[in-house]
């Protein structure tokens, strides 16, 4: 298991790394943490010809709070992320979802822009993102664009980003209000990819009832999915046992699972209402509990 | 896809070598280095076996390219032995049964010291949950934890 031969490149600023990028096209790929894609070179089901490595790039390293938005770096550890208390207060969700991602050992070295250009289905960081909202820049030789979550994610492994493009910050809003969040999921073992994960931030009115709620998905689409329906017919609601049901029989027709080696279509679908029961439960006590 | 020379700390001694960019930081700590202490199991990131310190954070050495420690501080299982002797948290491996066949040790005592320096007094769920990213097939773990926590205690007392 050793990977195929490749070039490499470490550049020291975003310009050099872009213009790399550009130049090595289809080519080339961008090496951050590794976590994922080293695997997969070593198993040879990737063989890039050319690395371009962006630990130098210590300008893309950055958590900052600026005008009710969170700014993250796409270097940015994923073990940093975790320890931050910053984020810890202005979004918690993200918070409580990243201690999910593999082990200690790998949030280490495993970055956040990373996981997001992975896009695997179930991970952690691209669901968080999806229910709290936000988007992520994107830059080139060239230009720069800045993309919404909701359109960032394609398919299986697969992001809005052109090969020549590098995924540079994410910008997730701070809700305000009596907000409340929950991030679960259920995996064989421990550190495990989710079989189904949920994630959900809300927010109520001073009457309990939910203004804002966002609801997402992960492992039951080839994207983490934003169940729109539940968001409206919960506005302006309490919850309530059978509101809850009504949440579940929606996600059951609306969630069409692949069946793999480790869980049935079936399996997963159950997972999607049970686990879509407990995150909105666990958020909206939390955010009554906040005054 | 030449050769490139990297420059890097491992267990505060210097090594300047000529690597391939392909040449995995497992495979050049053991092969290039000789310290064979530093196991590989699986080679893509899952059992732990590999984990070696790199800039004070426990990583997998499987996942990373000698290339890319370049200008780095390495330090491996070697390190943790004083004078022939071994560590504090390594004696109390020995005592508490804290390895069978031993594979999984090494990566094991990398993470528990990276992990012990950050957090001194750790909870029993934060230690399980910091073991659960490296897999031992003989010990069921427990001998493991008494290990750690028998150092966690000792720690204090010195401290006190
Ligand atoms: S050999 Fe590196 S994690 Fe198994
Ligand atoms: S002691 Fe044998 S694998 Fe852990």
């Amino acid at each position: 298991m050793k990977p195929a031969k490749f070039d490499y490149y470490r550049p020291t600023t975003v310009e050099s790394a872009l213009s790399l990028l550009d130049e090595s096209g289809f080519d080339g790929k961008i090496i951050a943490g590794g976590q994922s894609l080293v695997p997969i070179m070593n198993m040879r089901l990737s063989t890039p010809d050319c690395l371009i490595d962006i630990n130098h790039l210590n300008d893309l390293d950055f958590i900052e709070l600026d005008n009710e938005k969170i700014k993250i770096g796409t270097l940015t550890r994923q073990s940093r992320v975790e320890a931050s208390a910053k984020i810890k207060e202005k979004c918690g969700l993200l918070s409580e979802a990243v201690p999910f991602i593999g082990h200690v050992q790998t949030r280490n070295r495993g970055t956040f822009g990373g996981s997001l250009v992975h896009a695997d289905p179930s991970a952690e960081i691209p669901l968080s993102l999806m229910a709290s909202g936000g988007s992520v820049l994107i830059a080139s030789k060239d230009e720069s664009r800045e993309v919404k979550v909701e359109d960032f994610f394609v398919t299986y492994l697969t992001t809005d980003l052109l090969p020549t493009e590098l995924l540079t910050e994410v910008h997730i809003p701070v809700w305000e209000g009596r907000i409340g969040h929950s991030f679960q999921e259920i995996s064989r073992r421990h550190g495990d990819f989710a079989l189904v994960a949920s994630a959900c931030q809300l927010c109520l009115d001073d009457q309990d009832k939910i203004s804002r709620v966002r609801l997402a998905l992960g492992g039951v689409e080839a994207v983490p999915l934003l169940v729109e329906e539940v968001n409206q017919i919960m506005a302006g609601e309490k919850i309530s046992e059978m509101l809850l049901d009504k949440v579940a029989e929606i996600v059951k027709s609306a969630v069409d699972p692949e069946s793999d080696l480790h869980a049935s279509s079936e399996y997963r679908r159950h997972l999607a209402t049970v686990l879509t029961k407990r995150t909105l439960q666990t958020a909206y006590n939390r955010a009554r509990r906040s005054m | 896809m030449g050769v490139h020379q990297v420059k890097l700390t491992i267990n505060g001694k210097t090594v300047v070598e000529g690597v391939e960019s392909r040449t995995l930081l497992s495979d050049f700590i053991r092969d290039g280095c000789g310290l064979t202490g530093t196991h590989v199991g699986c080679e893509h990131g899952v059992c732990g076996s590999c984990t070696v310190i790199v800039d004070g954070a426990a990583v997998r050495s499987c996942l990373m390219f000698a290339v890319q420690a370049d200008g780095l501080e390495i330090e491996t299982v070697e390190g943790l032995s004083q004078n022939g002797e071994l560590g504090p948290l390594q004696k109390n491996f020995k005592e508490c049964h804290g390895l069978q066949c031993g594979f999984c040790t090494p990566g094991i005592l990398m993470s528990a010291t990276d992990y012990l320096s950050k957090h001194p007094e750790p909870t029993t769920r934060e230690l399980k949950e910091m073991l659960s990213g490296h897999l031992c097939r003989c010990t069921g773990y427990d001998g493991i934890l008494k290990a750690i926590q028998k150092t966690v205690e000792e720690n204090k007392e010195t401290i006190s």
